[in-house]
């Protein structure tokens, strides 16, 4: 044993860790290429996500702005598409094929690109490591890999958009016979293969960084940062990564399967198709076996995509009202409550497929389950802000925002998930509006409060508070103004994915609302538009931070340097004496989780 | 100072190999999801069966000893018996080696009988399933290979048991993986 003392001791300080920490304590030879491209701090990676998220949302963004034009004005034509999309817009009006590769692609882009990898990716990364009082993640190289995956699939998803044939268009869920044959659409030739191979290295970035998160939250924690001892948002970011660890996995299977339908003619997905007079040699393959399979993931995705954003509105929330968050192991409970039921709900977007009404009726009351710790959650922020002292920094401006879309948009889900009306509502306006508001706009809306509230910590600066407040109400107005009235065009049967409905009737009474919504669509885009200059003016010319803490918030990341370098604190790894949420406690305004439990004090 | 600091961290399992198990985690959902699609297939109309080839067998008794081995240079390295070490660790990779020539031969057998990708049925579950669990064990074989020439370098000394022993936890893995598989098939065919 003698031997082992000689060598240090390897199971507290590999040799790694220690070579690591070394390096970055003492910052020789930082280059450009090691600090800003291929960097290892987990701060400099949740940027790169963050900025790379940004670019696809605006490229997401813009593409609903065009094919609103043609939702709202399907009988005008607008040269200037044909400058941009030559002859994907014909004589300035979208053409049938370009309008589905659009709606794809802005499914694909903001599901995945944006409201996954964008947002746990940039919080995960910032949040983690500062917030449990860890130096950086368990590994900080697959950390690198999973931005740099994450990055090679962007590359490759973009591409598809510029192949002679398009990207694929035949919807974000990629469901064969569409994504299985090259003969059924332009979109499903190479522009499939693009997506395909795009979608399994994002599942790789995906599981890369999952299992970092998962192994630096359990393992990485500081002295006294005991589990429940940790901010809302660190609990929130863990049942997330969870949550993609165990459904990714389920995706890539399917992917596999529907590789080999392409390439290698089998019939996994396949059965009985005739294209043009010819029969196709494939039989006995089942099209509801892939619904299965993609919504394995894709209803725990929906989550993937709430749960970081209720974890930032919980701690911005608490921040802002200068209130403990009201109920904070209801809280946990009922995060861990939406993560298990996320894996026993996936059937709910199938009840229409030919599915035994018994088992849907298993489904609905599973999905109505989720109502309770969602209404848990709900009922805890208002609590929370209740008689509060409120700050309505734009941050705390967005929490407010989040809750109030996450209620309109999670009660129509109590409508969808009866498999008896679902039946007539399913695939209809009503589903776009429900969705939308609950996961889209919500989860934008969390991403927005997290970039606000800690834009000082990650660049040093704040942001610009007018442009700030006007981005907040004209979003906030706007989205409720576009998604409000599809509610009831859903209502009145007007299915999703048409092109034009000018020849059905019945909806020509939507005309003039289709037009008001298309225009407050490309309002509510430019909007967005002035919060990137706000963003990117701010990084250089913001208002500087001064003080370490500036929203006098008690949890660990302000209790680094203003601007931190790889490593987090120059000195010893603070120690954490009490819970993340004592605002207002013995006359206090915030006492710091660092600070001492005084002895008459009850310790939490 | 440094490495002051980073002991009082509470490390009750080193994070490398909690990552793993997590990792583990996943690719065992993976699985978990080919064999449930694998389930929902069979009950369709015009499934085929086929029979499974002897050679699976031979390959299943070639990566249990190399679970033994592997076991064995693990022993053997936290006694500092370095020659045996290196000796177990070239064994292992060569059992490995061993079980996927022997895996492909299978194929190749299945596919002489005519199991192909035509129709639907077991085969192509088969091929893909056991083809995945193939990848695997690569991935175990070059992780072996790395290791085995660190264990040959004369420059480098290192005592520090977390690489070999993330190894052979992945390789202990992929042969309960295999056998649940193998069980699977010979349960359901």
């Amino acid at each position: 044993m003698s031997n082992e003392a000689t060598h240090g001791h390897p199971e507290v300080v590999t040799t790694h860790e220690a070579h690591h920490d070394e390096h970055h304590v003492h910052h020789h030879k930082e280059t450009f290429i090691t600090k800003y491209v291929f960097s290892q701090d987990h701060k400099m990676i949740a940027r790169q996500f963050l900025i790379t998220g940004m670019a696809w949302a605006i490229i997401g963004g813009l593409m609903s702005v065009l094919f609103r034009l043609q939702l709202g004005y399907p009988d005008q034509s607008f040269p200037f598409l044909e400058d941009i999309l030559g002859r994907w817009a014909k004589d300035g009006k979208i053409t049938a094929e370009s309008y589905y590769a659009l709606v794809t692609m802005h499914g694909t882009v903001l599901v995945f690109f944006v409201l996954t990898g964008g947002l746990s990716g940039t919080f995960a990364n910032f949040l983690i490591p500062l917030q449990i009082g860890a130096r950086d993640m368990a590994s900080p190289f697959l950390n690198m890999l999973s931005y740099w995956f994450f990055f090679i699939a962007s590359v490759i998803m973009f591409s598809s958009l510029f192949v002679q044939t398009g990207p694929f268009s035949g919807g974000w869920t990629a469901y064969p016979p569409l994504s299985a044959l090259g003969e059924a659409s332009p979109g499903s030739k190479v522009g499939m293969d693009l997506w395909i191979t795009s979608m399994a290295l994002f599942v790789v970035s995906s599981l890369l960084g999952g299992l970092n998160y998962i192994a630096t939250i359990l393992n990485m924690r500081t002295k006294g940062m005991s589990m429940t001892r940790m901010p809302l948002t660190i609990w929130a970011l863990f049942f997330t990564a969870v949550l993609g660890v165990l459904s990714f996995p389920v995706l890539l299977s399917g992917f596999i399967l529907l590789l080999f339908d392409r390439h290698a003619g089998t019939s996994f997905y396949l059965d009985s198709i005739y294209i043009g007079s010819a029969a196709l040699p494939n039989e006995g393959g089942s099209a509801i076996l892939y619904q299965h399979l993609f919504w394995f993931l894709g209803h725990p995705e929906v989550y993937i995509i709430i749960l970081p954003a209720m974890g930032i509105v919980s701690e911005v929330m608490s921040v802002n009202a200068r209130k403990p968050i009201f109920g904070y192991m209801a809280m946990v409970g009922s995060l861990f409550a939406i993560a298990i039921l996320a894996f026993l709900v996936w059937a709910h977007h199938m009840f229409v497929t030919g599915m035994n009404p018994f088992l849907g009726s298993v489904f609905v009351l599973l999905t109505l389950l989720i109502a309770i710790p969602s209404a848990i959650k709900v009922f805890n922020w208002l609590t929370t802000i209740w008689r509060g002292n409120i700050r309505f920094t734009p941050g705390m401006m967005f929490s407010l925002g989040f809750v109030s879309l996450f209620i309109s948009g999670g009660l129509t889900g109590i409508f969808l998930g009866n498999s008896a009306l679902d039946i007539a509502l399913h695939d209809t306006y009503f589903v776009i509006a429900h969705f939308h508001i609950v996961m889209g706009v919500a989860g934008f809306f969390g991403m927005f409060a997290g970039i606000y509230h800690w834009f000082p910590k990650m660049f040093g600066r704040f942001l610009n508070n007018t442009m700030a407040y006007i981005h907040f109400w004209v979003t906030l107005i706007g989205s409720y103004l576009i998604f409000w009235p599809m509610h009831y065009e859903g209502l009145a049967g007007m299915p999703r994915r048409y092109l034009d409905y000018t020849n059905w009737l019945s909806f020509n009474q939507f005309d003039g609302l289709n037009k008001f919504i298309s225009t407050v669509a490309m309002v509510v885009f430019a909007v967005q538009l002035m919060f990137i200059f706000n963003f990117f003016y701010s990084i250089f010319k913001g208002r500087r931070v001064t003080v370490k803490n500036p929203w006098g918030s008690s949890t660990l990341e302000w209790t680094t340097p203003i601007v931190a370098g790889h490593g987090n604190w120059p000195g010893e790894i603070p120690e954490v004496h009490r819970w993340a949420y004592d605002y207002s406690k013995d006359g206090r305004e915030y006492i710091s989780q660092t600070e001492p439990v005084t002895p008459d004090e009850k310790p939490h | 100072m440094i490495s002051a600091t980073v002991s009082t961290q509470r490390k009750k399992i080193h994070p490398h190999k909690f990552t793993l198990w997590v990792g583990l985690g996943s690719i065992v959902m993976m699985f978990a999801g080919l064999t449930s699609a694998y389930i929902v297939k069979e009950s369709q109309p015009e499934w085929t069966s086929v029979e499974l080839p002897k050679v699976f067998y031979y390959s299943t008794a070639a990566i249990i000893a190399s679970s033994i081995t592997i076991q064995m240079a693990l022993k053997a390295f936290k006694e500092r018996s370095m020659m045996n070490y290196r000796r177990f660790i070239t064994l292992t990779a060569l059992l490995g080696t061993v079980f996927i020539i022997l895996q492909l031969i299978g194929f190749s057998r299945m596919w002489g009988d005519g199991v192909d990708f035509k129709g639907s049925g077991a085969g192509q579950f088969l091929y893909i399933i056991f083809g995945l669990h193939v990848l695997h064990v690569l991935g175990g074989v070059v992780a072996l290979l790395v290791i085995f020439f660190k264990a040959f370098s004369k420059r480098v000394r290192n005592y520090n048991p977390v690489t070999i022993e993330l190894a052979s936890t992945y390789w202990h893995f992929v042969d309960l993986l295999w056998i649940y598989l193998l069980v699977f098939f010979i349960w359901t065919l």
